[in-house]
């Protein structure tokens, strides 16, 4: 089931409108890059998307199983261990009751071994990197089981090694699993090595204003990716100095 | 900057780089998988924490025992400059006599155990009254700003003013004695869950939102472990309140079929102007004191705070 947006529009109270007659269709299995400088809207709109805010105007369609959702820090919670995290968000997601806990824990423990966390399971958020907590939030993303995975700028905050690492673990986890991926940034890079197709949003009010496909020639390409991160740039550049005067 | 990495990348390696892979954006990291495997576990062990080992820590027995000491020894130093009469102000021995005469009386062993029983019972049962309540007041507005006021009010308003009244209504009966320490240690335990509830982070309902959480999934998985640290320190409040409403209703309601507590004792020994009995009663009301904190509340706490990281660099 795609994923629809028409027309939608966001304002807070009285203020200026955060998102306008923003306008885009993403298909199941899609991977999809939203780029945009700080303070388009991205999140907002991530936000809508994952029913955590409502728009003011405009239509929206989503799969009605709702989205997983991985936030910018892990966000996982310190009182459980990374298994138990897994566990509990299969446990709410799980509303007829039918798991059992045996086989909650069998599922866990195969979450966790998909990002190559088998061995440490029982170890709490705070003994972990910034990187080994952001595969298990991955992990317990990945636990809801919906098809559609919104993931509002993961890697933001993490060193550049470990983020190359994460790209290439996301790519593979998108090909094993067949997830539609919303994947917010601002890195332009990222946004190209990841997405199969590049949204750009415009700052103030956040529109879709460009649209890129990155094409398996760009994959494996470097001067072909390279130009088009380049074009990218420029053009997210030239959306930002709109706003100098 | 980009293009021109990119560029020159593409001029070194594209030849190797075609057959080598299909991922361009990360030339550093290029390599078969099992290499990239074995960059992820070296990376996850470096980045984190080295188990430590645990160890006894002496400086958290010795120091308090040293402090203590020094105390019981400027008090006989004061005592023995003689400023005062003995019968006023007695010893550390002479009370330490006293309080072995009462227990040789069984009177000391008996006054603790009534007085205990009474705190731990009226703790409990306001633990089970408070929790809910105090979950219901954080998670429902309407609730909240309802009697949010009254309940921080009824913290303020001293338990022992509820004395009076108790004796109206329940007589010199155990009644009254639960009554001012359910009143007394009621409020503070709602009012620290809902200030324990008030510092959750809002992520942490997000995540519990788009996990699909129920309203009472989201109050008992989410929000109340989220604040058990600020509950915890209610519970700990509401546990001195307890106590304290406790004596303050045993020394003021004495007689009829109220059994004998330690502020009981203190009232006797009042009333016979007894000091040593008076100085013995106190002493074992902070020792009770004490001691509940370091057995129950102390470990309980170190437990929870070191498990979710909250340790390093305290002075705990």
């Amino acid at each position: 089931m795609p994923v629809v947006l028409e027309h939608l529009g966001k304002r807070f109270g009285d203020g200026a409108p955060v998102l306008d007659d923003v306008n885009a269709t993403i298909q199941q299995g899609e991977f999809v890059a939203l780029l945009g400088a700080s303070g388009c809207g991205k999140s907002t709109l991530l936000n809508i998307l994952a029913g955590l805010d409502q728009p003011t105007s405009g239509a929206l369609e989503v799969p009605s199983d709702g989205a997983a959702f991985m936030f910018q820090d892990s966000a996982l919670f310190p009182w459980l261990t990374a298994r138990g995290n897994i566990e509990l968000a299969l446990k709410l997601a799980d509303k007829s009751g039918s798991l059992s806990k045996a086989s909650r824990a069998a599922r866990a423990g195969e979450l966790l071994d998909l990002v190559h966390l088998g061995g440490a399971g029982d170890k709490r958020p705070h003994e972990l990197s910034g990187g080994m907590r952001q595969r298990v939030a991955l992990a317990r993303a990945l636990a809801q089981d919906r098809q559609l995975l919104l993931m509002d700028e993961p890697f933001a905050a993490l060193d550049a090694i470990t983020r190359d690492l994460l790209h290439d673990e996301l790519e593979r986890i998108w090909k094993e699993t067949g997830r539609t991926i919303v994947f917010v940034t601002h890195n332009v890079r990222e946004a190209v090595r990841l997405g199969q197709r590049v949204l750009l949003l415009s700052s103030r009010p956040g529109r879709v204003v460009a649209e890129w496909n990155v094409t398996e020639e760009h994959r494996t390409d470097a001067g072909r990716a390279g130009e088009l991160t380049g074009t990218i740039t420029r053009r997210l550049r030239e959306e930002i100095r709109r706003h100098a005067n | 900057m980009p293009i021109e990495q990119e560029t020159r990348l593409a001029e070194g390696e594209a030849a190797e780089q075609a057959q080598q892979s299909r991922h361009i954006t990360s030339p550093s990291l290029k390599g078969n998988p099992d290499e990239l495997r074995d960059l992820e576990a070296g990376l996850d062990k470096l980045q984190s924490d080295a188990h430590r080992k645990a160890r006894i820590d002496w400086a958290r027995i010795v120091l308090p025992i040293a402090a203590l000491l020094v105390l019981i020894l400027a008090w006989q130093f004061y005592v023995s400059l003689g400023f005062k009469r003995r019968d006023q102000v007695p010893g550390p021995l002479d009370v330490l006599g006293q309080f072995g005469s009462l227990w040789a009386e069984g009177k000391a062993q008996e006054a603790i155990w009534t007085s205990l029983q009474r705190g731990v019972i009226g703790f409990l049962i306001s633990v089970a009254v408070a929790t809910p309540v105090g979950l219901l007041l954080a998670q429902v507005q309407p609730l909240r700003r309802a009697f949010g006021p009254l309940i921080s009010g009824l913290q303020v308003l001293p338990s022992v003013a509820w004395v009076p009244a108790a004796i109206i209504w329940f007589g010199l009966s155990d009644g009254t004695v639960y009554f001012v320490v359910l009143m007394g240690a009621i409020p503070s335990i709602i009012n620290g869950l809902i200030s324990g509830v008030d510092q959750i982070p809002p992520q942490y309902r997000s995540v519990g939102k788009v996990l699909g959480a129920s309203r009472l999934q989201m109050a008992l998985q989410i929000v109340l472990p989220a604040a058990l640290p600020g509950y915890l320190g209610g519970l700990k409040q509401g546990w001195a309140f307890s106590w304290r409403s406790l004596m303050a209703a045993e020394i003021i309601a004495v007689g009829g079929t109220i059994g004998f507590g330690l502020g009981s004792l203190l009232d006797q020994g009042r009333t016979l102007s007894d000091m040593a009995t008076v100085m013995s009663a106190i002493l074992a009301i902070l020792f009770v004191g004490i001691l509940i904190e370091l057995v129950v509340f102390a470990p309980i706490e170190r437990r929870l705070l070191l498990r979710r990281g909250l340790l390093a660099g305290s002075t705990r």
